[in-house]
């Protein structure tokens, strides 16, 4: 890890950009930047790169191929030597999902996570809304769908059922 | 669990006290040993919906698992290698599932004290902050699943109702044990037990009342009450249990798929 650095270097930068375009291996339409698990990426030398992901759940399954991804990606593109690190802390949130990447989700047919509410006394409890046909009446059928980071919903306007990224 | 996941937080890997890695292994064994439990529900759950509910609370715990075998050993090692009397993990966990009652009320009991004892661990800056932090937003859904699965059973049909109840009678005794200490020391960053275990009272007695439930009178210590977990005893499935999930991988070292 470098020390005493400013903020990430143009090479850095570039990596990073690179690292983070890689997709995410089970939502392939948001990628690991878009998905906020890519932490950092430090030039720890010459040809030498170390990159921090965070799983978005404890158990995801999915960061293995992740690290196999981003090793592969920079490989390419002309670093020999890469690790990737987990880091658990801070832990990921789902307001670590950019704007892009909601945008994408809810385009896939994902109802995307709704915002954490920041502060104030009476939060606002926003609806689910069906990413097929934009209704708002949707009813809960499982808390845990095909992946554990989304859950089962139901269109009660066009009855389709849907999966909703739940909040984390 | 062929390949290593990867490392953890710096600073966690190596030199832990053995207090504390009798705590890690304890957690660990908890956690890996109720996730093999749900995943005996595969395919046979009430529906289908469960099933893949069931299936994701297991990989939670065995994520939760992986990252605390790492900080005191070679995971594999630990999982498959052990003998019935090392592991450490509490005897509730390692209850059979029974009917669905019987799996839901293991899940309220386990589920409830899980998300009391990461939501404190979080709060410090032991080794096991980062991973409570982390856990604790996982460990509120499958609170979340076994209360409103209680609820449902318990005020539902006669039948459904005497079930839960019958279900949440049998596992009382096994419940008294959570909140007894880990090993000789304190590794638990000195998380206060008594406290605890009254949060943990009125949580499941809220829970139980709300679904119509008695709360269960019997022992929670002492005399024909569970115990011994943490010491290496176990009940008399868990050996059966452990051969299954040890058998593959004593069978054939190094298998992977």
């Amino acid at each position: 890890m470098v020390t005493g650095t400013g903020g990430p270097t143009a090479l850095e930068s570039e990596l990073r950009a690179l690292a983070g375009s890689v997709p995410d291996p089970e939502l392939p339409v948001v990628t690991l930047e878009e998905l906020g698990v890519l932490r950092a990426v430090h030039v720890s030398g010459p040809g030498r790169v170390e990159v921090e992901l965070t799983p978005t759940y404890t158990g995801c399954p999915a960061i293995e191929t992740m690290s196999t991804d981003i090793e592969r990606v920079l490989h390419e593109n002309g670093i020999p030597d890469v690790s990737v690190v987990t880091v658990l802390s801070p832990a990921w949130s789902t307001d670590d999902i950019s704007a892009e990447g909601r945008r994408k989700l809810a385009e896939f047919g994902i109802a995307p996570p709704r915002p954490h509410s920041t502060d104030g006394p009476v939060p606002l409890t926003l609806a689910i809304r069906c990413p097929h046909c934009g209704s708002t009446d949707t009813e809960l059928l499982s808390r845990f769908s095909s992946t554990a980071c989304k859950a089962l919903r139901r269109c009660s306007a066009c009855r389709e059922p849907f999966d909703h990224f739940k909040e984390l | 669990m062929n390949s290593t996941p990867t490392d953890t937080d710096p600073g966690t890997g190596a030199g832990l006290g053995a207090e504390t890695a009798t705590a890690a292994l304890a957690l660990a064994d908890d956690a890996l040993i109720l996730s093999h439990r749900l995943g005996e529900w595969a395919g046979h759950a009430p529906e289908l919906e469960e099933d893949v509910a069931l299936a994701n609370i297991a990989l939670d715990l065995l994520g939760q698992a992986r990252i605390l075998y790492t900080l005191v050993g070679d995971e594999d090692e630990l999982a498959y290698l052990r003998e019935e009397r090392a592991f450490r993990n509490l005897q509730l966990v390692e209850q059979p599932n029974g009917d669905f009652a019987h799996t839901i009320a293991r899940q309220l009991y386990f589920s409830t004290y899980q998300r009391l004892l990461y939501g404190r661990l979080a709060t410090g800056d032991g080794p096991f902050a980062a991973l409570a932090a982390k856990a604790v937003k996982e460990v509120d859904y499958h609170q979340d699943h076994a209360e409103q699965w209680t609820l449902r059973l318990g005020d539902g049909t006669a039948e459904s109702h005497e079930r839960m109840e019958r279900a949440c009678t049998a596992l009382w005794r096994f419940t008294g044990e959570m909140f007894q200490p880990v090993g000789d020391g304190d590794g638990l960053d000195g998380v206060d037990r008594q406290e605890l275990a009254e949060s943990w009272l009125s949580s499941v007695t809220a829970v139980l009342r709300r679904a119509t439930l008695t709360v269960p009178e019997g022992p929670r210590s002492g005399a024909w009450t569970a115990g011994a977990g943490r010491q290496g005893l176990h009940t008399e499935s868990f050996g059966r249990m452990l051969a299954e999930m040890q058998h593959l991988h004593r069978s054939h070292p190094g298998a992977s798929w």
